[in-house]
């Protein structure tokens, strides 16, 4: 954070110092650049070796970015940060990009997993940054963005498929019927909103999707997610009968719940601890029932 | 535009570090699956061609089918396969009930345990038969 006020304070002098020379504008950014990296660097080594061994972490980070030439080559970059109790992944990558690499690039938003920006495969396993401890971790934490999605930049990888799928479910309510009385609230019944609570937890943060490697080998398949958005409204009493019909069809297609081969990896992974599994064996038994008819 | 970086699908794999028991039952059964297919056809091949009906010989013990079967048993290797044939029926036997529980929707907070438990039982029930598939003299 420091930086950011030096690097001001540079620019200025050095644009009353060079501006008589016959300098490119170019060649002063450059100049600048250089001098700002060998600060930045300067600074970073005095920090870290001014941190105790003891209460520090080292965080292997993988680094990708292909408009920076130097970084198309993926890598990993190390960061030693201090620990302190309580502190989560997603706290240990901000300190490593506010004290040492600004560059450094992830998702974040709420920092208290509600809105499902941060899944990163941390030691070889999908979780919500800024819901796992780094006490429960081995060190060094090697993180990386989630497999199966291609990588943006750095920690960001390209949600665009997961979202389209999500949407493919058709996710919103359509009641056959609607109260009388425009200020009426549609009920639900304490029991069905029981079974279909969990799934109303889902924040589209992509773990799930990531640690299936159905999806991974059939990009046509909805994925638990989407699925699961489908059964939280399939299950949901309110939703009309039409709409009901018509997301069953598509939830029973090819690449829809017979895809699942119930490895329970979802179930793992989810931050949420939704029942994924368990959701889409109830829709494939929904989609059965729906098509038996014995007269 | 920036262009991604297509990561492939050996590094996928490799990076990998966590599996949990739902996934290891998964590979265990296509494993298992697929090692019982090449016996079904190993089994149907061999015998097929062992079949020959000679009355004369089938009552002295000297026909073909039976010479097969005692040629292949003196094999030290053929018992050591069996056993390995068992386990790997039994497993996939345990765990597609398993399945068809999870199928079911029967108790899927406790999958973990019963992949588990078909493993013990596997082992159990192939410790149990190595006498009697290497008990026999080899001939």
């Amino acid at each position: 954070m420091s930086t950011q006020i030096e690097q001001q304070e540079t620019e200025t002098e050095a644009d009353e110092e060079t501006e008589p020379e016959v300098e490119s504008p170019g060649d002063r950014r450059r100049a600048q650049r250089d001098e700002r990296q060998a600060q930045e660097q300067a600074q970073r080594e005095v920090e870290e070796e001014t941190l105790d061994d003891e209460d520090t972490i080292t965080l292997k980070v993988f680094r990708y970015d292909p408009e920076v030439e130097g970084k198309q080559e993926p890598r990993f970059d190390d960061f030693r940060v201090p620990f302190h109790k309580g502190m989560t992944i997603l706290d240990a990558l901000i300190y490593a990009r506010d004290h040492y690499d600004s560059s450094l690039t992830f998702r974040h938003s709420c920092r208290q997993a509600v809105c499902g920006s941060d899944a990163l495969f941390v030691n070889g396993r999908q979780r919500l940054g800024c819901k796992t401890q780094i006490s429960e971790l081995d060190d060094p934490i090697r993180i990386e963005p989630l497999p199966h999605q291609e990588v943006v930049k750095d920690l960001v990888v390209d949600m665009e498929h997961f979202y389209d799928q999500m949407e493919a479910v058709e996710p919103y309510f359509d009641a056959d019927e609607t109260p009388d009385d425009k200020l009426e609230e549609q009920r639900q019944t304490r029991e069905n909103r029981e079974k279909v609570k969990m799934s109303t937890r889902c924040i589209w943060c992509g773990a799930c999707m990531s640690s299936c490697n159905i999806a991974a080998g059939d990009n046509e398949y909805l994925g638990p997610a989407a699925i699961n958005k489908a059964y939280r409204f399939a299950m949901d009493e309110r939703e009309g009968e039409n709409r009901k019909q018509e997301r069953l069809r598509i939830i029973e297609q090819e690449h829809g719940v017979w895809r699942c081969q119930t490895q329970f990896s979802c179930t793992e992974v989810c931050p949420k601890d939704i029942p994924l599994t368990e959701h889409i064996q109830e829709l494939k038994r929904e989609a059965v029932k729906n098509n038996l008819k014995f007269w | 535009m920036s262009q991604s970086y297509n990561r492939g699908t050996v590094e996928d794999f490799g990076r990998w570090r966590e599996f949990t028991a739902g996934m290891w039952a998964w590979i265990f059964h296509k494993f298992t699956g697929w090692v019982l297919v090449g016996y079904l056809f190993t089994h149907i091949a061999v015998l097929s061609t062992a079949v020959g009906v000679d009355p004369a010989s089938a009552q002295a013990g000297s026909d073909l089918y039976t010479s097969t079967i005692s040629g292949l048993e003196s094999l030290l290797i053929v018992r050591f396969l069996e056993v390995g044939l068992l386990a790997v029926a039994v497993f996939h036997i345990l765990n597609g009930i398993r399945l068809l529980m999870v199928d079911l929707g029967v108790g899927l907070e406790s999958q973990d345990k019963s992949f588990y438990a078909s493993l013990l039982l596997t082992g159990a029930i192939v410790v149990a038969s190595v006498p009697t598939f290497l008990g026999g003299k080899l001939a």
